[in-house]
């Protein structure tokens, strides 16, 4: 789960980390107001949206006045921004935080991961801070400093100083970074997290240490026990069908195509995503029902996706382990009687109780287009398709 | 021979008197596994399908000297029963739940390096379907029915495309020796090269189907492995060449993050080093079948 860049200076501050005087507007009159509560003589109006690269996008504005403010926030605010982790449609501004500017002497990097690797929490630091990582990997891999943090003991002092010391801080401000580092590292653990990001994390020119852009993720896996981090879930920022099958239980991604696809296992469904593209069509959806789904569970899968309405033809794809065909036959069966559905449906079913799931679809009367083979569902899925599209 | 699990296995529940637990110790033992028992906190002393309960692993161990472990456990307390087998001094766990959070199972890893590598438990998964050695034992929760016994050795990280691999190659008349499920998570036991490393070892192993994903590091090693080390040949397929950077897809581990982690950036690693990657997901029986004619 990602959460909002005020959001994350919010939580890293209360571990330690410094960050610079700042509020939350939803208005440009609270903007103004917020300026004048945090007081100085120059304001940044950033643009909150689940994104990095904002600047760019024309999402952050540099302010002098009360009426520049209000400006800034006039145009911000319902605007879409579209950045290039956004995808092409973008992201809605509802929220913007005012922050007074800082007069910054150096720009420094500093993430923390999990590193799948190495299987423990590495912290990446490098001395272009401001500028994206993989770009500094590939133009200045000299710059970045890596320490990797053993999890029974944490990190410890030393290995804090080292890195302030690797990014030659000034003597003076070591333990400033000490402390900075070390609070990112706690909020990391003690929140479930699975990236910090500080960048940029900047010295300023009245020597303190700030950080002046954060991004925040969160191990969905962790949010049971940690229910403050999803009080910050911002349901607009996500896709609405993501949002509609999460609520449900359902792991589903929106892609660009038009073959809605339903199918068990995570692996499955990128195989069959994978062989759709192979036959000459684009998936629309990722979309994995899990093991054990029950009818009821696979007819609002299906409605979830044929409420798509760039979805032109759909696959069923199903090899039951834990799950049982003739289950899943039942609530296709289920969806065609309580949904109009118009869209061609080729389903494959295979593994557990396979005979009887197909002659249930078969004795149904409904319009199935059945498939023993992947590569055949996925010929006829694509055929069905290009036949909806001719046809229109 | 088969690798991890064979008919003289032992094994133990953990998470036994569960629905799920339940019901898939019934299907093991109906495999012929000889499941010796289980565990359920504050349940020891009842039998459950005719096996005892035990409230601890390390009670269930010394009662019924079982060596492997199968966890059912609920995510939020599955990270603990991994530790606890591992305490208890059982060799091999498979853990099928899904969910755990990452940073429970990098203190699991951590945990587990407590024990010298010649004592330390293997674990598979977690969030896996599990092993099988065909006809011998069923140490997860695949339908034994796809799988016939025979010589080749399959390692995937999805469950369900493994069981597309098995039945692709039994429509070929091609058997498994062992079908190992390594897991969809970041942080998990086993990687793809610590199994190709014991069937490289296995004398009823004569050739090995491997199935990895986009997100992570664990196909490069394998490949890695197969160039340095590996004298049998390997047939692999990577899902996920249309899934977009940067999200997930449903396994926690299934995300393009960093570089080499693309499905199209493994295959090219994986042809590099001469392993033959299927061209699709319906061919991955056939491959394999035209790879071991050129063999014999």
């Amino acid at each position: 789960m990602d959460i909002h860049e005020y959001q994350a200076k919010e939580l890293l501050s209360e571990f330690g980390v410094s960050i610079a005087p700042g509020g939350l507007a939803y208005s440009p009159e609270q903007a103004v107001y917020r300026a004048k509560e945090i007081g100085g003589h120059q304001w940044v109006v950033k643009a909150q949206i689940h994104s990095g690269a904002r600047g760019k996008a024309g999402g952050i504005k540099v302010c002098s006045n009360d009426e520049e403010i209000w400006n800034a926030a006039e145009e911000l605010l319902g605007k879409r921004l579209v950045t290039h982790q956004t995808g092409p449609n973008g992201k809605v501004v509802y929220r913007l935080y005012i922050e007074q500017v800082s007069e910054i002497e150096r720009e420094i990097y500093l993430a923390l991961v999990l590193d799948r690797n190495k299987q423990r929490v590495v912290i990446v630091t490098s001395s272009e801070g401001g500028m994206d990582i993989e770009e500094v990997a590939a133009t200045k891999p000299e710059s970045i400093f890596r320490l990797e943090i053993e999890p029974a003991v944490g990190l410890r002092d030393f290995q804090a100083r080292e890195l302030a010391f690797a990014l030659n801080i000034h003597p003076e401000l070591i333990s400033q970074a000490v402390h900075c580092v070390e609070g990112a590292y706690r909020a990391f653990r003690e929140l479930d997290a699975t990236l910090v990001e500080i960048n940029p994390l900047v010295v300023t020119k009245d020597n303190h240490i700030l950080a002046l852009d954060s991004k925040m993720s969160f191990d969905d896996n962790a949010l049971f026990r940690r229910p403050r981090i999803s009080e910050l879930r911002d349901k607009s920022q996500e896709d609405s069908r993501e949002t509609a099958a999460s609520d449900r239980g359902l792991s589903y991604v929106g892609l660009d195509g038009d073959i809605g696809c339903m199918i068990n296992g995570a692996g499955l469904a990128m195989a069959t995503m994978d062989m759709i593209k192979h036959k000459g069509g684009e998936p629309a959806n990722f979309l994995d029902i899990g093991g054990g789904a029950s009818p009821d569970r696979v007819t609002k899968a299906f409605k979830l996706v044929l409420d798509d309405e760039s979805v032109k033809a759909m696959l069923v794809n199903i090899f039951a382990g834990i799950n049982r065909c003739d289950w899943i036959a039942e609530g296709v069966i289920q969806a065609f009687g309580k949904l109009d559905v118009r869209t061609p449906v080729v389903v494959r079913l295979s593994g557990t109780n396979v005979e009887k799931g197909m002659q249930m679809l078969k004795d149904s009367g409904y319009p199935v287009i059945t498939a023993n083979t992947l590569s055949e569902a996925a010929e006829k899925v694509v055929a069905e398709r290009n036949r909806v599209i001719n046809a229109a | 021979m088969s690798v991890m699990i064979d008919n003289e296995t032992r094994v133990l529940v953990q998470g036994f008197t569960g629905k799920i637990g339940t019901f898939h110790a019934k299907e093991m033992l109906e495999c012929g596994t000889q499941v010796v028992g289980g565990v359920t906190p504050g349940k020891g002393g009842q039998t459950h399908l005719g096996l005892p309960v035990f409230n601890t692993m390390k009670d269930a161990v010394t009662e019924t000297g079982a060596d492997a472990s199968i966890v059912f456990v609920p995510a939020s307390f599955a990270a603990d029963s991994i530790m606890e087998a591992a305490d208890a001094g059982i060799t091999t766990c498979v853990a099928i739940t899904d969910g755990i959070p990452a940073q429970d199972m990098m203190l699991v890893k951590r945990y587990m390096y407590r024990y010298k590598k010649e004592d330390r438990m293997r674990l598979t998964g977690p969030n896996c379907a599990g092993t099988i050695s065909p006809g011998k034992c069923l140490l997860g929760i695949m339908p034994g029915h796809i799988y016939m016994p025979g010589n080749v050795g399959i390692v995937a990280r999805s469950g369900t495309l493994g069981y597309e691999a098995a039945s692709q190659m039994k429509a070929c008349g091609i058997g498994v020796s062992t079908s190992v499920g390594i897991g969809g998570d970041p942080i998990n036991g086993c990687s793809h090269r610590d199994i190709l490393e014991l069937f490289e070892a296995d004398p009823e192993t004569k050739a090995v189907m491997l199935i990895g994903e986009i997100g992570g590091p664990q196909e490069a090693e394998a490949a890695e492995y197969f160039k340095q080390h590996m004298s049998k040949p390997l047939v692999a397929y990577i899902a996920g060449l249309t899934a977009p950077k940067g999200r997930r897809m449903g396994h926690a581990g299934a995300i393009v993050s960093g570089k080499g982690e693309s499905a199209a950036e493994k295959v090219t690693m994986l042809q590099e080093a001469g392993v033959t990657v299927a061209p699709d997901p319906s061919e991955l029986g056939s491959t394999m079948e035209k790879v071991m004619k050129e063999v014999a």
